[in-house]
């Protein structure tokens, strides 16, 4: 167990950036999601700490060790990888036992090991087979016990979940998180996959084109986003902006919105982003919500999904997203005037 | 399924009897004939093996046969070891001229051996190397790689570099994670390989008449020599055990060559 850091890392690929300046601190035992679109620079870093690749410019440590000059097999790291990467010609005991075989561990102690890997991720009894013959969540099991049974020091995870459908996916969710806190291992983890990140993380950081954008807790960056990116690629936010006027802000249409922080000085342009979940939608008396923000558009399309729906409005042009949980059971009609209405705390100031 | 024309049939059996006429039969009149104790080819075929007995006499045979085996198999050892090595070069990394060199293995596949054989000669008389068999082995290996590192490759575009970067992340050294992943995932296409680069030696003529050296020579320029001093069906059977095992491993080859494809 260890803690991981990332200082003022660079890595150029020709002349694109793959990484820019990041510097990231991965807590002893913590459970921290690199979260970031395709070419976002997440698995570059991942295998920058892994030693598959090294830094152009900055420093990697693993417990206050410096790992410049050390190679993979000397870094003392579990991974798994996207397509789980198990030996095909191995069986799955021969596949958990290879890291403590090329270690020299002893016959009884190595059997004992691997025995005491496959209970973790409760695999025992298919010692014998070979991942060709195991299902996708199984080999996903394989490749967690592969990589923790040497006891590493940190464990990475590229993408571990992707390639499995939604059922299993969910279901494996819950167990990696069990399997972490049980080992209670440092655990860096790749994903594009916002909702995964949420669920699974402690901490998470987004990357955008090689930069670090945000970091902090799942909670904390999803409700406080600090960009128009971070509040896009996290869920879904409404993008309205406007000018500071009298210590609120006036879109476009001359509706004024607050928020609880002061939005500047006045006449100066500003960005907000409201989550399509926090908008009350309401059919009725459109412009008349009292304290609260409010707009006054139309209906322009539903979206149905079973528990919820998701409406397009038309605002003056722009589109907006409202997400209704279904209580009601009835569809407001296209063409409806609607009040969208929201309180001050849910006026999110961001950078463009 | 579409019903074949008529004509197309017709054409098609034409074909493949022409096949087996002029490739096949010659091949099969001569291993028929190795065992007709007529020296003329008289029919009907008076089975003995007569010839085989010869054959077994016939010391200067033999030796250039051992030779033959010997050289094939040093052949096979260095060429696979080498090619394995090249192929598994070009499959991790990329490196400036690496196109260039992946191209220039196929020109010698090409090449007329005649014109081969000869540079051989002159060059490595030039550099001091000389005839006999360690030239021969020379030429072979030299004519064996570019086969060892195609079918190698063609085995390793199969082959997920990811397993390596996990065996690494377990903890094996590279050459550990070669020797433990890599090598067994492509061993069937290993296999192909050798059989591949004992065949192309086995079955060389050219380069090994070139680079012979008076008196020491293969199976091959053997036969050649004799039959230009007087045709004897003893090469008839020589000739037949030739192929015999030359088929055995072309069809064992096959067998792996298609396991690699399919994998």
């Amino acid at each position: 167990m260890a803690e991981v850091t990332v200082q003022g890392v660079s890595r150029y690929f020709g002349p694109t950036v793959a990484l820019e300046d990041v510097s990231i601190r991965f807590a002893d035992g913590g459970f921290y999601g690199l979260l970031g679109p395709s070419g976002s620079g997440k698995t570059t870093l991942l295998r920058l700490i892994a030693g598959f690749d090294f830094a152009d410019t900055g420093h990697i440590a693993i417990a206050g060790e410096a790992m410049e000059d050390r190679p993979v097999e000397k870094r003392e790291i579990g991974m798994v990888f996207q397509n789980y990467a198990l030996f095909p010609n191995m069986s799955v005991f021969d596949n958990v036992a290879f890291g403590l075989s090329v270690r020299g561990v002893a016959r009884g102690e190595l059997r004992r090991r691997v025995g005491e890997a496959l209970e973790l991720v409760q695999l025992t009894g298919l010692d014998r087979r070979r991942p060709q013959q195991l299902s996708g969540g199984q080999r996903q099991r394989v490749a967690l016990a592969r990589a923790l049974v040497t006891r590493p020091r940190v464990l990475l995870l590229d993408e571990p979940l992707s390639a499995l459908d939604k059922a299993l996916r969910s279901e494996m969710q819950i167990e990696l998180k069990r399997i972490q806190r049980d080992v209670a291992i440092t655990t860096i983890f790749v994903t594009h996959d916002q909702e995964e990140a949420l669920t699974l993380s402690d901490r998470i950081g987004i990357l955008k084109d090689g930069r670090l954008v945000q970091e902090g807790a799942p909670h904390e960056v999803y409700e406080r986003p600090e960009t128009v990116f971070t509040a896009r690629f996290l869920g879904d936010a409404n993008i309205l902006s406007g000018r500071v006027r009298d210590g609120g802000i006036e879109l476009a249409d001359g509706t004024r919105v607050t928020s609880e922080r002061s939005p500047g000085a006045d006449g100066s342009a500003v960005t907000c982003a409201v989550r399509a979940e926090k908008i009350l939608l309401q059919a009725d008396e459109p412009g008349a919500a009292g304290d609260a923000n409010a707009l006054s558009a139309r209906v322009q399309r539903h979206i149905f999904a079973g528990n919820s729906l998701t409406y397009l409005i038309d605002w003056g042009g722009e589109t907006l997203k409202v997400f209704v949980q279904n209580r009601s059971g009835e569809v407001i009609p296209e063409g409806t005037s609607v009040c969208l209405s929201w309180a001050p705390r849910d006026t999110v100031l961001v950078a463009p | 399924m579409t019903r074949r024309p008529r004509g197309l049939v017709r054409i098609g059996r034409l074909y493949m009897a022409g096949v087996l006429l002029f490739l096949y039969v010659p091949i099969f009149v001569m291993a028929a004939m190795s065992f007709n104790a007529s020296r003329l080819y008289r029919l009907p075929i008076d089975w003995s093996v007569t010839w085989y007995v010869a054959l077994a006499g016939n010391e200067k045979l033999i030796d250039a046969a051992l030779n033959s085996v010997w050289v094939a198999l040093v052949t096979t050892v260095l060429a696979t070891v080498l090619g394995t090595a090249a192929a598994l070069a070009f499959f991790r990394y990329s490196f400036p001229g690496k196109r260039v060199m992946q191209l220039l293995l196929f020109p010698p596949i090409a090449i007329p051996w005649l014109i081969i054989g000869t540079a051989m000669l002159v060059f490595f008389f030039w550099i001091g190397v000389g005839r006999g068999l360690h030239a021969i082995v020379l030429g072979h290996v030299a004519l064996a790689l570019p086969y060892v590192v195609v079918v190698v490759s063609a085995r390793l575009r199969s082959f997920d570099p990811n397993l390596e970067d996990a065996a690494r992340s377990l903890g094996a050294t590279p050459w550990q994670a070669t020797r433990r992943v890599t090598l067994p995932s492509i061993a069937p296409g290993l296999v192909a390989a050798g059989l591949f680069a004992f065949a192309v030696s086995f079955d060389q003529f050219v380069i090994s008449y070139f680079l012979s050296a008076p008196g020491v020579t293969t199976l091959p320029v053997e036969i050649y020599t004799a039959i230009r001093k007087g045709f004897t069906p003893e090469i008839n059977a020589a000739s037949t055990i030739v192929i015999a095992v030359s088929m055995t491993l072309l069809m064992v080859v096959a067998r792996f060559y298609r396991f690699g494809g399919e994998r």
